[in-house]
């Protein structure tokens, strides 16, 4: 499972706009390269879906194509709600889902 | 030679909220001493941009990949990095600094990977990493970057003169079918275009440097030996006492300079 960073205001306020900063390891193979000893095509290894879940609906969606270079950063801006858990999820092409979890504090 | 896309994802508007997170206060850090300007000076904003907020550098996933390594037992004695030297002790503090420094043991210089892979051998009864793995990134990244901010000092006196008259000697000695020396590029050319690639001063305040190109951390004799392979010449291998003498000289030239490990360079 790859290794995941998130970054989120330590308070926010209600309904005020904030930034979520999120980075995560992943080779990102693009199914163009040629192993150079074998001759043979690597096959693509990417991350292909990123989900942001905050207050209980997906407020941010993202579908990732070749081209994406290694351990991809994202950063969004999402509104404030109520004080809850924000879930991120990255599935790669494996079906390898990596999950994270943050907490957000809503003031006022 | 395929090279994937450098950009990294950048969602539209980021840029506005970089100043508000910034992880580590640019302000802080000296980018220029003397005559002497750090790789960071050189690269792009959006390059620059990226090696200012902590969250945004890639290189901090090996960090924190180091920062476990540290405090895990491995070997025989039973003994973790952290059991002798502490958490964030102050021996850490000036670490990337001082590096390479003399041992009187071997009776030549140490870079920080010998000087790790020594002490677990003979501390840690643990198995020695190779130099370019992903272990061995992650604990120089985790320990070097402690240094961070601090100016670079290396000490050239005493024990040190013979080795860093050889350093010095390598740097100018021609080499390899294109005949070029490290100064060639790096003290005659630094800020010229050598064809689509800008060349610096050749500093190593950053290293382990995260490269674009590379898509991940390396080393600075991992970046000795594309230069020595660009002029054509056989590279020496990692940690070979000529990369080690190459790579004081090389910390000597960028004296003064912060340490900015991890850096981000294209």
């Amino acid at each position: 499972m790859a290794k995941a960073r998130v970054k989120v205001p330590k308070s926010v306020k209600k309904g005020e706009v904030f930034q979520v900063k999120t980075l995560i390891s992943h080779k990102m193979e693009t199914g163009l390269r040629k192993n150079k000893k074998t001759g043979k095509m690597i096959p693509r290894m990417i991350i292909n879906k990123f989900v942001c879940n905050y207050g209980g609906k997906d407020v941010f969606v993202s579908d990732w194509q070749a081209g994406i270079a290694a351990n991809p950063y994202m950063a969004f801006f999402v509104k404030a709600g109520d004080s809850g858990p924000m879930n991120f999820t990255w599935t790669d092409d494996d079906g390898d889902i990596t999950k994270k979890t943050v907490n957000i504090k809503v003031s006022g | 030679m395929r090279i994937k896309t450098q950009g990294i994802l950048f969602v539209a508007a980021v840029a506005v909220g970089l100043s508000g997170f910034a992880g580590f206060a640019s302000a802080q850090m000296k980018y220029k001493a003397g005559d002497r300007r750090s790789g960071y000076t050189y690269a792009t904003k959006e390059t620059q941009a990226i090696q200012d907020d902590d969250l945004g550098n890639p290189a901090f996933l090996w960090l924190d990949e180091g920062e476990v390594l540290w405090n895990k037992v491995d070997g025989k004695a039973g003994k973790s990095c952290a059991t002798c030297h502490g958490v964030e002790s102050a021996m850490l503090s000036d670490v990337a600094t001082r590096y390479p420094a003399y041992n009187p043991d071997l009776g030549k210089l140490q870079s920080l990977e010998q000087r790790i892979n020594r002490e677990r051998k003979e501390m840690m009864g643990a198995k020695p990493y190779k130099w370019e793995s992903k272990q061995m990134l992650s604990l120089t990244i985790y320990m070097k970057n402690q240094s961070r901010g601090k100016p670079m000092n290396v000490s050239i006196d005493g024990p040190v003169v013979p080795f860093f008259a050889a350093g010095k000697a390598f740097y100018e000695k021609k080499r390899g079918q294109l005949d070029m020396s490290c100064a060639n590029c790096h003290n005659d050319n630094a800020g010229n275009m050598i064809r689509a690639n800008l060349l610096t001063e050749g500093q190593s305040n950053g290293f382990p440097t995260y490269r674009l190109k590379w898509q991940k951390p390396g080393s600075i004799h991992r970046r000795f030996r594309g230069c020595n392979k660009q002029v054509r010449a056989k590279p020496y291998a990692y940690g070979s006492d000529e990369y080690v003498n190459l790579e004081l000289y090389v910390a000597w030239k960028g004296r003064g300079l912060s340490v900015e490990t991890p850096a981000i360079r294209n």
